[in-house]
């Protein structure tokens, strides 16, 4: 492919062990020998770790969080395009969605691109509506309420039976096996990300990822499934290898047809052990922070969203990726100077300049 | 070709005896006598045929039943969901 020369701001740069998908997606930029750009990692928080990771980003800063309000964030982009000079923005994470969207058409104007979802799809993509789109698009969920308050755990109970998964809004999900389990995880997930609070039956079953790139036109510019082979005790994969399942694949292109998707989302889906049969459990907006393994088996999804955002045309056919290919997640220290820590601390902005790692630094 | 022929076909047999099922990521390992029967059966060979390979290629006991041990080798696959 013809060689893509830009600076793509990343977000998400919190490296945890529960990830956000910025270090990866900045990772497989830099796996694509086409790509010769600059990255500039955008995080809440100046010790994020991506900000550390020799290699990774030519610059960095840091963003007000959601709370501050769209202006705010819509100010401090401002900043960070002509400080910067950032060409294109991926957003990472489902919070900075919402106002990123709305930001979008001005972002263009003033020189940052992006290629992300309507509003509308945002909304119909969510855990309250699946059911709806489920049904629209033909696909199949297990049953569930979104409830407004407690008092519909028992009646979720004896409709579809115990155990029952208790989901936030936003985030989380948990398998009750009472009733006071189910309403006390309702609390909980009312407490931290507000309501309605999702139940639903419980499905036994394996469960499978697609990471996947739409158009915007309901067509799949590119999608690669995975199955988790080791997960942390939050349950997020530590380890996983791809696979080549074109029922996964259909569903999933079924999810971007009826959604006209524009931009990155992983859909997660369950194989019910006793049927067979495929669910639809949850769609995320954004890449999942396992996205490496898609540049890793030969389908770079995340270098194909910049190139869809300056309209770069993708190869075409898509290429296929190798099935068998694994993604084995790492914990490391990185040693690096103060003076990183510092310029962001301090300044709230890293340069190409400024970066000093540990090696490189001379002390008077 | 048969969804079950189609499903073994794609399995993927390493000579280290390390199976890959690309449509589920789960893997597996089999003996040597697992290795053959195992590319028998990816080739569409029967339990029968596949009884006789296994039996010119290794020493069987009198007592055994090679058709018998590939058809039990077929439920094992089946349990481990390589076959419908």
């Amino acid at each position: 492919m013809d060689r893509v020369d830009v600076t793509v701001a990343v977000t998400g740069m919190n490296a945890t062990d529960n990830p956000a998908p910025g270090v990866p997606v900045a990772r497989a930029l830099r796996h694509e020998p086409s790509f010769k750009g600059r990255i500039i990692g955008l995080g809440y928080d100046a010790l994020d770790p991506g900000f550390y990771a020799e290699g990774l980003v030519d610059g960095g800063a840091i963003l007000p969080y959601p709370s501050a309000g769209r202006e705010a964030l819509r100010d401090r982009l401002r900043w960070i395009r002509q400080e910067l000079g950032t060409d294109v923005l991926v957003p990472n994470l489902d919070s900075e969605l919402r106002a990123l969207i709305a930001l979008a058409p001005e972002l263009e104007r003033a020189g940052t691109r992006t290629f992300l979802p309507s509003l509308d799809s945002l909304e119909r993509s969510s855990k309250t509506h699946l059911p709806r789109l489920a049904a629209h698009a033909d696909l199949d969920i297990p049953p569930s309420e979104a409830l407004l308050t407690a008092d519909g755990i028992s009646d979720a109970a004896k409709k579809f039976g115990l155990p029952l998964v208790v989901k936030g809004v936003y985030y989380g999900a948990v398998v009750v096996h009472t009733e006071a389990e189910g309403v006390a995880a309702f609390h909980r997930f009312a407490a931290q990300w507000g309501v309605p609070v999702i139940v639903q039956q419980y499905v036994p079953g394996e469960e499978y990822n697609v990471a996947a790139l739409g158009d915007g036109k309901g067509n799949l510019a590119g999608a690669v499934a995975m199955r988790k082979m080791m997960l942390t005790d939050k349950g997020k994969g530590w380890c996983g290898v791809a696979i080549d399942n074109p029922e996964l694949i259909r569903i999933c292109e079924a999810v971007v047809g009826v959604l006209r998707w524009r931009g990155p989302l992983e859909v997660e889906i369950l194989r019910g052990t006793k049927t067979g049969e495929y669910f639809v459990i949850e769609i995320n907006p954004r890449f999942p922070a396992w996205i490496h393994l898609s540049a890793g088996a030969g389908l770079n999804l995340p270098y194909y969203a910049v190139r869809l955002a300056l309209g770069l045309p993708l190869p075409s056919p898509i290429p296929h990726y190798r099935a068998g290919t694994l993604f084995v997640r790492i914990a490391i220290d990185q040693i690096t100077d103060l003076s990183t820590f510092e310029q962001l601390a301090a300044t709230g902005v890293l340069r190409s300049e400024q970066r000093a790692f540990a090696g490189k630094v001379s002390h008077a | 070709m048969d969804p079950e022929s189609t499903r073994l076909r794609d399995l993927a047999l390493s000579d280290t005896g390390f199976v890959f099922d690309p449509l589920t990521g789960h893997t597996f390992t089999v003996n040597l006598t697992g290795q053959l029967a195992l590319r028998c059966l990816k080739d569409g060979l029967s339990p029968e045929a596949t009884a006789r390979r296994l039996t010119e290629e290794f020493e069987s006991d009198k007592n055994t039943d090679p058709v018998r041990d590939v058809q039990d080798f077929v439920l094992q696959l089946r349990d481990c969901g390589l076959l419908e």
